[in-house]
């Protein structure tokens, strides 16, 4: 059991005009599950290797526990590292497929058995031990894989895209497994993902990354309701959130015909901007029943159990340029949906409007 | 209807039974080849006389080495060709299928299943091993992250008494315009667990020597592989009396295979220390030139082999002044196509006509040996040809010869392991549960944020 911390952790590549990790500072607790996310390029997989001990470190520190590791070998880190691939052997039986690192490590055949009968317990493999993996499902496939890593019982557990190469039936239930697995063993583990969906279903913590800086490290809810930035607030959430460009009014921003309501205080923090983004999740949405709010031409309905998703555009835009112009989703119950091709009107509740400064992108917003 | 993306495409795919899963495909079909494990289904398809491989896929991932497998084509790595990508499958109820990746079957290649059985020499996994490490280099040099380095993704070819060996698998690759030294270990890291892993298994089926340590072949892979980098890349310092240093430097690399493009050569202020580097480096360095002079392509080692008969057939006739290239006509003629010509047509899948030369010349050497004179090259042609092709396997398609394994649970999915007759499986209550859960779950690429706001509010 460990803390991990990157203390103005850096790594520029020889070459490079810009850092590919820039002072990251990032504490993880003991038996945290943090997850590492953004887009391709963003840092996250340097920061992982970095961590294990791949990648050297430019300047700042990684401290796992109370042990500067920043010079260490990745051998002598106490580190497990799962990747996104993995075979199982034919010839060796389910507990050899288990074992084997350990083997390479040089751990002694007892205590190796002794480990594989753990994990297998822990995965409810026990029975599976001495067969051949050739009958095993895609489920049990990946659960061998994950008991590799828990055999090696190390302080700190870092995955690669560990699901990237599953089909989606089997990526959504294997989070769920890897999760809850991590709860139990409660080991400290750092997991780096471009699917903000993964990210959020799985973290205690998810820190969003965009060009080798960390944009916020917070809580799934956190990020979702209260990002620090434009890039937070697009990346996090799925739909996206409806970010609009509209020009500072008495009351609030004006998009299009109507003024979404913002607060004096955040207007005041607006400075000299004469036009902020006004920020809106698409379940925030409801349909207007005065005639009061945004207008939104409506192109597609996609019905989804109880509520429907309406996708358009905003009022005003020629048809010409509607498929290039910024779509507008909303999710509203479905017992009201408009139809499509309808002109509608949405509202929301002022405090579920997210305010950015359009110049610094920062949250301007409570 | 199944989409089909290619660059050159194969009419004939197209009428192949897309709306069948893969591993339901009639075995007409199919030829059992030998191969590697792999996670996914992947069968060998005849379509007339081309072989295909047939990979089942998720499209992401199916693009993606489609893509990569061009690039690196492009970038004359050796890889295998990249034909198309299928998506749009369904099946026979309108069920979706996973899309396939059709990849143009390597010939004359071995997969290291067929050549580590019982009995393989020290000396043969040694040239198997130099030939993985050259291929890690290579794929390093032009910035691809492989990410899933192991036999399983490598075919081997032979290449005159030692190997080439070629990238079969892309799917995890990455192509950079230079690799970070921890993305080079990140590629050593899995190198190190995949091969240990798949020596281990062969050990397990019986099929590894005894003599043969897996711990010690995965550290030589390491080694070797720090050695070769070391000398393609690393800066040499020397004074300025040493500047020979600069030629032996190219000459190593020469031998090793690299063509040295651009060598760094600074100095000091005071013009006392040089400081070299070699900055582009191209593989092939004897291909090339037998492709210059000759116009055959083949293998380094190959190249390297035929250079230098086409060097002392240049000392025999006594032409060390003549233009270069009249010599390699001259030589491809009157030596090198007369003796592959003497090749009938039944046997010519056998090997590859530049192997078939190399191994006539060991074999002309073996008989003079023997004879205690020197052996006309026609004769030893005919001798080899006569004595020694005839019973060796086909390995234009090198069909299985793993009798000795036992039989394969499904001779077309060796990664389905080996008919044991094992009882039912155990109950596994994981697995209840996940079927019970289907129903309800969501679709993975869908935020639930009220399942998060249920989970949060529990904690």
């Amino acid at each position: 059991m460990a803390t991990v911390n990157f203390r103005d952790a850096t790594r520029v590549y020889p070459g490079a005009d810009h850092p590919s990790v820039d002072k990251l500072n990032l504490e993880i607790g003991d038996g945290e599950f943090m997850v590492l996310v953004g887009p391709s390029g963003c840092g996250k997989s340097t920061s992982l290797r970095m961590l294990a001990g791949l990648e050297e470190i430019n300047a700042g520190s990684i401290y796992i526990g109370d042990r500067d590791v920043t010079d260490l070998p990745p051998k002598d880190r106490d580190i497990a590292m799962v990747f996104q691939n993995y075979a199982l052997y034919p010839h060796m039986t389910v507990g050899d497929n288990m074992g084997f690192a350990l083997k390479m490590a040089g751990v002694p055949k007892t205590e190796r058995q002794q480990r594989v009968q753990e994990a297998a317990h822990l995965l409810g493999l026990e029975d599976f031990l001495n067969r051949k993996p050739k009958a095993l499902s895609g489920g049990q496939r990946q659960r061998v894989a994950m008991g590799r890593a828990i055999v090696r019982s190390p302080q700190v557990f870092l995955m690669d895209e560990p699901l990237s190469n599953l089909d989606a039936k089997l990526r959504v239930s294997t989070r769920t497994q890897i999760a809850a697995l991590q709860t139990r063993l409660g080991v400290t583990t750092v997991y780096v993902t471009h699917d903000q969906v993964e990210a959020m279903t799985m973290g205690d913590r998810v820190a969003v990354m965009k060009l080798g800086i960390l944009q916020q490290c917070d809580s799934p809810l956190t990020l979702y309701d209260r990002p620090n930035n434009l890039f937070v607030a697009g990346f996090i959430g799925s739909p996206a959130m409806n970010l609009m460009e509209g020009s500072v009014v008495e009351g609030g921003v004006r998009i299009g015909d109507y003024t979404v309501p913002v607060s004096r205080e955040t207007l005041a923090k607006a400075g000299n901007e004469k036009s902020l983004v006004v920020g809106i999740r698409p379940e925030a949405f409801d349909l207007s029943e005065t005639g009061e709010g945004i207008g939104v031409d409506v192109a597609v309905v996609e019905e989804l159990g109880a509520d429907s998703f309406i996708y358009g555009t905003l009022a005003g835009v020629a048809d010409d340029e509607k498929l290039t112009a910024q779509q507008v989703v909303g999710r509203i119950s479905g017992r009201t949906a408009p139809q499509r091709g309808a002109s509608i009107r949405l509202v929301t509740d002022p405090s579920k409007v997210h305010v950015f400064s359009k110049t610094t992108e920062e949250r301007i917003s409570a | 209807m199944p989409r089909f993306l290619s660059v050159k495409p194969d009419t004939r795919l197209i009428t192949l039974p897309w709306s069948t899963p893969l591993a339901e495909w009639p075995t007409d079909l199919l030829v059992a080849l030998p191969r590697g494990i792999s996670r996914h289904v992947v069968r060998f398809v005849k379509v007339g006389r081309e072989v295909y491989a047939v990979k089942e896929v998720i499209e992401h991932l199916a693009r993606h080495e489609f893509s990569l497998l061009r690039d690196l084509q492009r970038l004359d790595t050796p890889s295998v060709e990249g034909v198309g990508v299928v998506v749009g499958r369904l099946d026979a109820d309108g069920e979706p299928l996973d899309p396939v990746l059709v990849t143009r079957h390597l010939q004359f290649s071995l997969p290291y299943r067929s050549l580590f059985t019982r009995g393989v020499r020290q000396d043969t996994v040694n040239r198997l091993v130099d030939a993985m490490v050259v291929l890690i280099a290579r794929l390093h040099l032009i910035g691809f992250l492989w990410g899933d380095v192991s036999l399983s993704n490598t075919l081997f070819r032979r290449d005159a008494g030692a190997f080439a060996a070629y990238l079969v698998d892309a799917e995890t690759g990455e192509l950079h315009e230079r690799l970070t030294d921890g993305q080079r270990e990140h590629d050593l890291q899995i190198a190190r667990t995949n091969l240990f892993g798949e020596f281990l298994d062969l050990e397990a089926g019986g099929l590894l020597d005894e003599a043969l340590d897996p711990q010690v072949l995965v550290e030589s892979i390491e080694s070797r592989y720090r050695e070769l980098w070391g000398e393609l890349t690393e800066v040499e310092e020397f004074s300025d009396s040493e500047m020979h240093r600069i030629d032996s430097r190219v000459r190593r690399l020469n031998a090793l295979g690299f063509d040295v493009a651009e060598l760094d050569i600074t100095t000091d202020f005071a013009g006392s220390t040089i400081r070299i580097q070699p900055k582009v480096v191209d593989p092939g360095h004897h291909q090339r030139r037998l492709l210059r002079l000759t116009g055959l392509d083949t293998e380094e080692n190959q190249a390297r082999r035929l250079l230098n008969d086409l060097d002392y057939f240049r000392a025999m006739t006594d032409q060390q002044g003549a233009d270069e290239s009249i010599v390699a006509h001259q030589w491809l003629t009157e030596r090198f196509e007369p003796v592959v010509g003497s090749v009938p047509p039944e046997l010519r899948g056998k090997l590859e006509p530049a192997e078939v030369y190399h191994q006539v010349l060991e074999h002309r050497w073996f008989l003079g040996e023997q004879a205690g004179r020197a052996i006309p090259l026609m004769e030893a042609a005919q001798g080899y040809v006569h004595d020694v092709l005839g019973s060796l396997p086909d390995e234009q398609i090198a069909l299985s010869s793993m009798a000795s394994m036992g039989p394969l649970a499904n001779p077309y999915d060796p990664s389905q392991g080996y008919d044991d007759d094992e009882e039912s499986a155990p109950y596994d209550p994981w697995e209840d549960d996940e079927a019970a859960a289907d129903d309800d779950a969501a679709p993975s690429g869908f935020l639930d944020i009220a399942a998060l706001r249920a989970k949060a509010g529990k904690g």
